[in-house]
This record gives structure tokens, C-alpha cells and sequence, in this order.
């Protein structure tokens, strides 16, 4: 099997996630849509580690993986202090941090 | 020049060595009166007083110890301490006691203390009579030091610290602004002058590698003509500035807005003659260099003119005998010029004019103590009925300045006279006839002004004018000052003494005989004289003098204004000098700072605008960051395709 496919995946996962998080105003799915994004720049890393018989694309994917972990934590954090504080969790509300 | 001129022995014995003693003394007084306070209010006066009294009698006793030594051996040097000394210049401030300096501390000191007695009694109402004290003694300070000096830099010290005291004392009724302006004015332009005479100290620096007079006389026979005449040329402009001399004469009529007794022993008597006492003293400089000492001539001769014309206009008194001294000034500069010879006479006649032009002013102040301090003659007239000594002294003072033999001024001007007839080709004729006529304006002046006071036709007193005789403590330095307008010029003048004294230090001339006989000479002076006391007796005795002051010829509202020197200082200098100030303000404000705040507003403009784009909208940021990376991207591949 063409390896090149795995690529292909991983670019219109990535645009699924960009567009996400460009379109939609709720947080949790503009978060998800982040995810989709990271999960998506992983695919690629394993595909290249494959193609290049290495493992220094997993290593980096395993890494991404840990930090997304933690991230999440945060961001949740965030997005559930927003809600509490404004009562939405629109993105284009949370907009005070501006000129 | 004898080669004995410029040789100085180390000061010997307690009275030559202790000198310092001199200036230490009034400046202690000014010190003590100053940083006294109130508390000194009392007595403070008699202290100045009494230190003035000191340092006139430490000067007598310098000159009876000089008088005691032969003519050679006059000159001594007395080292104080070490000034400067930095890498190849050092200079040490030391004090030189020689027949001329000498003869300055006596008058500064006499005249000096005799003024310091006056003003007890003339400054007796105002609130502040210990700071008077304290400035006078101050001045009595500096003026010493700037005849005993033995370096030119140790003279401008005392130099700088005249004028600070005349500055101090012309403003001393500051609270009226024009009194103020006019200290002002004085310190300006006594400052132009100081700065020909800081370069003139920095010519001889580079000239000879010394400021000492020692060490500036010594080298100026090898200096070659036109060193010297550099030199000559800036010391004459430090020395115009000081002594009020064309074409820096403008302050000297605005200064008579200090208290009387300053008029007549700073504005008359001494710091104006320090000019003099310069030009005399840098013989040696000037010998060497013709075209600066005809400089000198020129000067005084226009000065002396010009200040005759201007007396002869003002009705103010005190503003006509500053005239009188701008014009008496211009004499001895002129005699000055003359070399050595004519320097004997310049000192002699600054000595006859000391005493009996500052008794002249103090009897114009004691006119003015009378008359409720009003100065306007038209307001006087037939004082002489109320005011007995202050006629009998003013009296004096005026036949002494007119050259009456065998008054003082007789022996001193005529001298003068003679010796500016002295020489060949055209100039004895032009200088020699300014002398002459200048003689002939000075008795108009002096008689109008002693007319229009103690004579005349009517009294034009104000109403509430009650004139009365001053107190004892004023009228007593004026007889004092009045016998020495009576008798100095006779005592020096008949023997010759003056010119002998002061031989060592100016070396000496053989006598020239003037272009025309010296009975001519005299015989025609006399008769100038006389007519010019005739018609003064005419206008001012033998009709009644107008209230208002008529409107005048041409010539006469001239000199009212001061033949336009103020005008002139404005439209070549002031307004000029505006006009720049203002161009380049302008230029600050719009070019330099227009630059600088034009690029700030720019960069604040711009930043105004671009903050914009923070809209605060997470996904336009996020739409933001794929545009960018879509475009790095696609340029990359660009690059790479």
C-alpha cells in the first residue's frame, strides 16, 4: 500500500480541524477541532518515520501526545473558568483582550 | 624705558611683607557685615568704617616705608601663595608695591574712607545701610587687589570683583526696576570689555608664556610690533569697558541710579580710572607698539569730547557730572596714549580728579539731601544763600575741574593740554585742539551745572523743598575733599613730585616742546576758560533758567539722549541680536523639534492604526496564523519547485 495515503489522511484531517476552529464559536468544539489538528500532525510524523524506516517521528508523536495530554487540562480549565465567569462558552465572547 | 623698569626686590620687613594686609582687611569688614545679619544693624557701619580707616593707614604706612628707599629700589614684589600650577603654567598670586600702585591705594583708600564717613550720615534712614557697608567695603577690597596685583590674571580678579561691587551697588534700591535695569546694563557691558581683556591675558599667554607683569614687561621689548600691538589693542578694550570710554561709554549715565556716595567714589573717583590705571600700568606693552598707543589717543580724545557735549545737555545732576567724568576720563586715556610722559600726567590728573570730582558728588548728593533727593537742576537755583559749605566746597571742586590756577586741575589738565601738542605731522593739531576745546565745553558744563544749583536769577525750588545744610559726618569729608581740589595740584604739581614718584615704574622721557609755545598754550586754555564760564554766566545766572527744559537745537535733544549711544547699542546690537535669538528659537521649535516630534507623531500615528487589527477575536487570530502559514508554505514550495 502507497504510503503517500496516510499523508493525504492526515492533510484533510487537518483541514477538518482548521476549518473547525475557524467556523465554530463553541469552545469545546473549537477545542476539538484543535485535537483533530494535533492528532493529524501526528498521523504525518508516524507516516514519515515509516517512509524513513526511523523512529524519531514516533518519539516526536508519543511527545505530542504527552503535551496534548497536558494541554487539554488547561484548556479545559480555561474554557470552564470562562463559562463560569461570563456564562458562554463562545469564543468571539471571550474578545476584552483587544486594542 | 630705563632697563631698571620691570626688576622687583622680595618684599623686606614687617610693613612690606604684612601688604595683603591691605585688601584683608575691608574684605574681612565685607565679610563679617554681610554674613552679621540684622544683629550688626547697630554698629555694623562704624565697621566698615573702621576697616576702611585701616587699610588707608597700612597704606601710608607703605608709602613712608617706599619713601625711605631710593628711587631704584621702590618696587616689591610680595609673594602670597601658589595660585596655579598646572604642568608648564604656574602662577603664584603675589601683591606689587612700586611708586604707582601706591599712589592708587592712597587715593582708592583715602577718598575711600572719606566716602565710607559721608555715608554714615547719607544712607542714616535707609534699612539697609549694613549691606552698603559691607558692598563699599567689598569694593575697597577688590579695587586694592586690582592695583596691587603682580600678574594680569591676579588684576582681573580684582578687576571682575569691582564690577561685581558696582553692579551690587548701582541695583541697590533694586526694588525699583530702572535702578535694577540700569546694574544691569552696567554689568553687560563692562562684560564686552572684560572679554577683551580675558583674550588680551590669553594673547599674552600664548605670547609669552606668562601673565606676570614681570614676565609680560621683560619679553615685550623682544615681542616684536605686532604682539604688542594685539595685545595693546585688547587691553584698551577691557579698558573701555571699565572706564566707561567710547565706544563702551553707555553704562557709565545709567549707573548714577546707585546712592550718591557710590557715584562718587566707584563711578568717579576709582573703579572708572582702573581703565587708566591699566593702560598705564602696560607701558612697557604699549611703548613697543605705536598703533595701539595712537588707539588710545583716539579713544580718549572722542571720549572726551563726547562727554563734554553730553554734559552740556543734561539737567539731571548727577547724570551731567557723569558726563564730566566720561569726558575727564577721555583726558587722561588721551594723555595716556601718549607714552610715558603723558602717563605721569594722566595719573596726575586721575589723582586731582578723585578728590574734586568726588567732592563734587558729594556735594550733589548733599544738594539732593536737601532738595528731597531731586536731581533736576531746573528745580534748584540760588542754593548757595542756605547750603554755605556745600557751596564753598562745590566751589572749590569747580574751579579745580575748570583749571584755575592754582587749583588742582590747573596743573593736571593744562599738563595734559601741553603734552597733546606735543609731537609732529597732524596729530598734535587734532588732539591738541580736542584738549583745548574740550577745556573750553568743560567750564560751560561745570559753570551751568554750579549755576543753575547755587545761582542765578530765582529760586525754582518745589514747593515742599525746605534745602538745609547736611550734617556734620557729610559736610566734613567735603572740606577734606574740597582742601585737596584746593591744594594737591600745587603741592604735587610745582615740584614736579608726581613725575619724579613715579619715574621708576614709567621710566624716563625727555620733555618734547609742544608744536606751539607753552605760554600760548596756557594763555589760550585760559581764555577758552573763561569764555566758556562767560556764556554759562550769561544763560544760567544772567537770565532765568525755564522750568521745563526747552525744546533746544538739534544738537542739544542729541545730547539729551546721549548722542544717540543707546540707539545706536539697540539697532546694532539689541535688536539684531533679537532677530537672530528669535530665527533660531523658530528654527528649534519648527525645524529641530519639528523633526523629532513629526517622526514621533508619525510612529505614535501608525501605531494608532495598526493596533486595530487586535480585535480581540480569537478565530480572525487563528485565520490570521493559517494565512501566514499557508503563505511561508506555499512560498517555500515556490522556491523550491
Amino acid at each position: 500500500m502507497n504510503q503517500i495515503y496516510w499523508i493525504y489522511l492526515a492533510v484533510l484531517l487537518f483541514s477538518i480541524g482548521a476549518a473547525t476552529v475557524l467556523v465554530r464559536r463553541n469552545a469545546i468544539v473549537v477545542f476539538m477541532g484543535v485535537e483533530l489538528m494535533l492528532n493529524a500532525a501526528n498521523l504525518a510524523f508516524v507516516t514519515f518515520a515509516r517512509i524513513n524506516g526511523n523512529i524519531e517521528g514516533q518519539v516526536i508523536a508519543l511527545f505530542v501526545m504527552l503535551v496534548a495530554a497536558a494541554e487539554v487540562v488547561v484548556g479545559l480549565a480555561i474554557i470552564f473558568t470562562i463559562f463560569r465567569t461570563r456564562r458562554s462558552a463562545s469564543v468571539d465572547d471571550a474578545n476584552l483582550l483587544k486594542y | 624705558m630705563t632697563a631698571e623698569t620691570g626688576v622687583y626686590h622680595a618684599a623686606e620687613g614687617a610693613v612690606l611683607s604684612n601688604a595683603w594686609l591691605l585688601i584683608a582687611l575691608p574684605a574681612l569688614g565685607a565679610a563679617i557685615l554681610l554674613l552679621g545679619g540684622r544683629r550688626l544693624d547697630k554698629w555694623g557701619h562704624w565697621l566698615g568704617v573702621l576697616m576702611s580707616w585701616a587699610a588707608f593707614a597700612w597704606g601710608a604706612l607703605l608709602f613712608f616705608d617706599l619713601l625711605g628707599r631710593s628711587g631704584e629700589e621702590r618696587a616689591f614684589q610680595v609673594h602670597l601663595f601658589e595660585w596655579i600650577n598646572a604642568g608648564t603654567f604656574s602662577l603664584d598670586a603675589g601683591l606689587l608695591v612700586d611708586p604707582l600702585s601706591i599712589a592708587f591705594v592712597l587715593l582708592v583708600t583715602f577718598v575711600g574712607s572719606l566716602i565710607h564717613v559721608y555715608s554714615v550720615a547719607y544712607m542714616e534712614h535707609d534699612p539697609d545701610r549694613r549691606r552698603f557697608f559691607a558692598y563699599l567695603n567689598l569694593f575697597v577690597a577688590s579695587m586694592l587687589l586690582l592695583v596691587l596685583a603682580d600678574s594680569y590674571l591676579l588684576l582681573f580678579v580684582g578687576w571682575e570683583g569691582v564690577g561685581l561691587a558696582s553692579y551690587l551697588l548701582i541695583g541697590f534700591w533694586n526694588h525699583n526696576p530702572a535702578y535694577a535695569t540700569a546694574a544691569k546694563k552696567a554689568f553687560i557691558v563692562n562684560r564686552v570689555g572684560d572679554i577683551g581683556m580675558a583674550l588680551a591675558i590669553m594673547a599674552m599667554f600664548t605670547a609669552f608664556g606668562s601673565v606676570t607683569f614681570a614676565d609680560v614687561f621683560a619679553g615685550a621689548e623682544a615681542a616684536g610690533e605686532t604682539k604688542l600691538t594685539v595685545i595693546g589693542l585688547l587691553l584698551l578694550v577691557g579698558a573701555c569697558g571699565k572706564s566707561a570710554q567710547f565706544p563702551l561709554q553707555s553704562w557709565l549715565g545709567d549707573a548714577m541710579a546707585g546712592p550718591t556716595p557710590v557715584s562718587a567714589l566707584i563711578h568717579a573717583a576709582t573703579m572708572v580710572t582702573a581703565g587708566v590705571y591699566l593702560v598705564v600700568r602696560s607701558m612697557p606693552v604699549y611703548v613697543g607698539a605705536p598703533d595701539a598707543q595712537l588707539a588710545v589717543v583716539i579713544i580718549g580724545a572722542i571720549t572726551l569730547t563726547y562727554g563734554a557735549i553730553v554734559g552740556c545737555a543734561k539737567d539731571d545732576i548727577k547724570k551731567a557730572l557723569a558726563a564730566s567724568t566720561m569726558s575727564q576720563i577721555g583726558y587722561m586715556m588721551l594723555a595716556a596714549g601718549l607714552g610715558p610722559v603723558g602717563a605721569a600726567f594722566a595719573i596726575f590728573h586721575l589723582l586731582t580728579h578723585g578728590f574734586f570730582k568726588a567732592g563734587m558728588f558729594l556735594g550733589a548728593g548733599s544738594v539732593m539731601h536737601g532738595m528731597n533727593d531731586s536731581v533736576n537742576m531746573r528745580t534748584f537755583g540760588r542754593l548757595s544763600g542756605v547750603m554755605k559749605v556745600t557751596w564753598a566746597t562745590f566751589l572749590l571742586g569747580w574751579l579745580a575741574i575748570l583749571g584755575v590756577p592754582p587749583f588742582s586741575g590747573f596743573w593736571s589738565k593744562d599738563k595734559i593740554i601741553e603734552t597733546a601738542f606735543v609731537g609732529d605731522g597732524w596729530r598734535p593739531w587734532v588732539f591738541g585742539l580736542a584738549a583745548l576745546l574740550g577745556a573750553a565745553v568743560t567750564a560751560f558744563y561745570m559753570s551751568r551745572l554750579f549755576f543753575m544749583t547755587f545761582h542765578g536769577k530765582d529760586k525754582r525750588w518745589a514747593d515742599d523743598a525746605h534745602p538745609h545744610e547736611s550734617p556734620a559726618l557729610m559736610t566734613i569729608p567735603m572740606v577734606i575733599l574740597a582742601l585737596g581740589s584746593a591744594f594737591l595740584g600745587l603741592a604735587l604739581g610745582v615740584t614736579n613730585a608726581l613725575a619724579h614718584w613715579l619715574e621708576p615704574v614709567l621710566g624716563h622721557e625727555e620733555h618734547h616742546e609742544p608744536v606751539l609755545p607753552i605760554p600760548v598754550l596756557m594763555g589760550a586754555t585760559l581764555v577758552l576758560v573763561a569764555l566758556g564760564v562767560l556764556l554759562a554766566w550769561r544763560m544760567y545766572w544772567n537770565e532765568s533758567v525755564p522750568q521745563t527744559a526747552p525744546r533746544g537745537s538739534l544738537l542739544t535733544r542729541a545730547a539729551r539722549r546721549d548722542l544717540f549711544q543707546d540707539d545706536v547699542n539697540e539697532g546694532l546690537f539689541m535688536r539684531p541680536g533679537q532677530y537672530l535669538t528669535r530665527t533660531l528659537v523658530f528654527v528649534d521649535n519648527r525645524g529641530v523639534d519639528g523633526a523629532v516630534g513629526g517622526l514621533a507623531a508619525l510612529i505614535g500615528g501608525l501605531g494608532g492604526r495598526l493596533r486595530r487589527v487586535q480585535t480581540g477575536l480569537v478565530r480572525s487570530y487563528a485565520a490570521s496564523m493559517l494565512a501566514g502559514v499557508v503563505i511561508l508554505l506555499g512560498g517555500v514550495l515556490a522556491v523550491r519547485l
